[in-house]
């Protein structure tokens, strides 16, 4: 019952963050895809995997997200009227050579973006078609003890201590080079 | 308590750089304060660490080891570190750079360099690797007013970071072939299947080998070099130029001649070209340069071409001739940028071939020193760059690798050109407009007469540190 939940939540929230025409609504709705799928990792006895999914995704990487799109501040994607387009068409049209605004400023200019997410789409239907049909074969899948967080935690402390350490300098030299290159002067 | 051992040295360096920023962040406005005696200090402990570590060696957690490999390449970097300091001083005073931070990342540059030479996991080399390159990434960029510091850090980052990726992605295939990240298991496991080696294995050599071949600016990836070391104060150049490579040396002969030697038949022949490649464009390009600072930089590649023919070579006067090479070249280029760094002026770099005419007859001291790092950069007898060369040279001939070795040779005589160009207009050439150079500092002086006294002494009397090093290598393999 709860993975229909999870999984009708993840595929609406996915097929309206392209559905959107205001980026900010996409974004916020990819965090609710991203928090369905995080659900279905605890079905699948994931837990690790689950938590890691909302805080590196739904997270750190949805600010980023959020940051680039009010930094670059695109309220909404103009699709029928783009001003570049007519712009360039205005200069067209007040005599600049037709050589200098060819490709830049035709209208199949979004094409692009079109045939790489198209080929996206084919590449992932292939997939999926992959996995459901062979999927099944490969048993040497491990059992969810290992992937517990328990374990994990075990091992950051134990084995992987030395390295854990490490990287807390590590993520401290980039703290202090971040403050130095950043800083403004006094 | 005793598994702590083997990371005590770079503890050291660790709590001086902590030390050193703690002391910025209580310092009172204005308040002058010996940061750079602390990091010293710091150094002085790791030293005399290293030296109790020497006779017995130790490990820790499985991962580090201070073997006599390790323990020698850290005292290289203990060299580089302290003439280091005393070549920064004058610069931060100059620039008016943020002396705590600046001190601070050095060291933990340092730390980082140390536990890479001492690694013997693949995960803890990458985490070391990218403690001394975030670290080195800041100390390039850290005049931030000059547009050009900004850019040649900013390229160094950005390909920096793409490198990181490859080497990860080595160590991925490397644990998903092996199950381990550790360098015994994984040998043990690579010549088990050493007689047919499978793609992924090739994959997994391919992708550090691209790694390593980045940080050691190897061509065709040594793209960064001549902006980054432009860009960047001459200090920090003589710095990382010589740290960064020292560090990642170790690695790369820690990786390819103890977990990946059964392979090397497969990686052979992509090193010969690759170090061939290395010396010839370094030389070749370095000789059209007219900024000392980037020729310096193509000369530095072209001795990462050298030492990748030493650890080609890799028979015991090989191994031994990397560590004697990575010494001398440290203790040369440190005192080159030095003398680089002293010359600069505050609104004039002084760093055009032009602006060493007639050098001799203002300031001949300077030049004198000069002269005697670029000799032994060229390989002149007395001086260490020649016995440097002579051994590396003689260990790939012994092995076989005769047509390396004459690449070598012609590029040693082409590369004489461009350090004797500096000389010639140094005692040859008067100009009506000397360049402007401030009051020489006394650190700064002393480090740079110490590297003097060290290239003679390398040079003269190389058979201690040579048994040292041939000492070393004996341990590993």
């Amino acid at each position: 019952m709860a993975f229909y939940v999870f999984a009708v939540i993840a595929v609406v929230a996915s097929v309206l963050v392209i559905a959107q025409r205001n980026p900010i609504y996409s974004v916020l709705l990819l965090i609710a895809s991203f928090g369905a799928l995080s659900g279905l990792y605890v079905l699948l006895e994931a837990p690790f995997v689950a938590v890691i999914q909302i805080i590196v995704y739904a997270g750190a990487i949805m600010v980023l997200f959020l940051f680039v799109v009010m930094l670059l501040n695109a309220p909404h994607e103009e699709t029928d009227y783009d001003e570049r387009i007519h712009a360039y068409e205005a200069e067209r049209g007040a005599g600049v050579p037709a050589e200098r605004v060819r490709g830049a400023g035709a209208p199949g200019v979004n094409k692009v973006p079109m045939r790489f997410g198209g080929f996206l789409a084919a590449a992932l239907a292939v997939e999926l078609v992959w996995v459901l049909t062979k999927g099944g074969e490969s048993g040497a899948f491990p059992s969810g003890a290992i992937s517990s967080v328990k374990t994990i935690g075990q091992l950051l402390f134990t084995d992987y201590a030395f390295a854990f350490e490490v990287t807390s300098v590590l993520i401290l030299v980039a703290m202090v080079g971040a403050v130095v290159l950043a800083r403004r002067e006094s | 308590m005793s598994s702590f051992n083997a990371i005590v040295p770079m503890s050291c360096v660790t709590a001086a750089a902590i030390a050193a920023m703690i002391a910025e962040a209580f310092r009172a406005p204005g308040e002058r304060m010996p940061i750079g005696p602390l990091g010293a200090i710091g150094l002085a402990g790791a030293a005399i660490s290293s030296v109790l570590l020497w006779k017995d060696g130790a490990s820790s957690f499985g991962v580090v080891v201070a073997d006599k490999f390790g323990l020698f390449v850290t005292f290289i970097l203990i060299i580089v570190g302290v003439l280091s300091l005393a070549i920064s001083e004058p610069t931060i005073d100059r620039e008016r750079l943020p002396r705590g931070e600046y001190y601070a990342l050095m060291l933990f540059a340092l730390a980082g360099m140390m536990l890479m030479a001492t690694a013997t996991d693949l995960l803890i080399i990458f985490l070391a690797l990218e403690v001394l390159s975030l670290a080195v990434y800041v100390l390039t960029g850290i005049r931030r007013d000059h547009a050009l510091a900004s850019e040649g850090a900013l390229k160094y980052f950005l390909l920096g970071a793409f490198s990181s990726a490859f080497f990860l992605y080595g160590i991925a295939f490397t644990y998903g072939l092996t199950g381990s990240t550790r360098l015994d298991r994984i040998g043990s496991l690579m010549a088990a299947q050493a007689m047919a080696p499978t793609p992924m294995q090739l994959l997994a050599v391919g992708l550090l080998l691209v790694g390593f071949a980045f940080k050691v600016s190897a061509v065709p990836f040594h793209m960064w070099t001549p902006d980054a070391y432009e860009a960047a104060p001459p200090a920090i150049t003589g710095f990382m130029s010589t740290g960064v490579k020292a560090a990642a040396f170790a690695a790369f002969v820690r990786v390819f001649l103890a977990a990946f030697e059964p392979l090397r038949p497969s990686w052979s022949p992509i090193l010969w070209i690759v170090a061939a490649a290395t010396m010839i464009v370094g030389t070749v390009v370095g000789v059209s340069q007219s900024s000392v600072k980037r020729m310096l930089a193509y000369s530095s590649i072209a001795h990462g071409g050298y030492l990748l023919l030493a650890l080609l070579a890799a028979n015991d006067v090989g191994k031994a001739a990397v560590l004697f090479y990575l010494l001398t070249y440290a203790v040369t280029n440190i005192g080159a940028f030095g003398v680089i760094s002293v010359l600069e002026n505050t609104d004039q770099p002084n760093d055009r071939v032009r602006d060493y005419a007639g050098l001799w007859y203002t300031h001949p001291a300077l030049a004198a020193l000069m002269t005697i790092f670029l000799l032994s950069l060229g390989g002149f007898p007395p001086m260490a760059g020649f016995i440097a060369k002579w051994y590396v040279f003689s260990a790939a001939v012994k092995r076989g690798y005769t047509g390396l070795a004459i690449i070598g040779v012609l590029t040693s005589v082409v590369s004489v050109f461009f350090y004797l160009r500096i000389i010639v207009m140094m005692y040859m050439t008067t100009t009506d407009t000397p360049a402007r150079v401030p009051p020489i500092p006394r650190m700064a002086g002393l480090a740079l007469i110490v590297s003097a006294i060290l290239v003679f002494y390398l040079g003269i009397l190389p058979t201690r540190v040579l048994d040292w090093a041939a000492a070393s290598i004996a341990t590993i393999f």
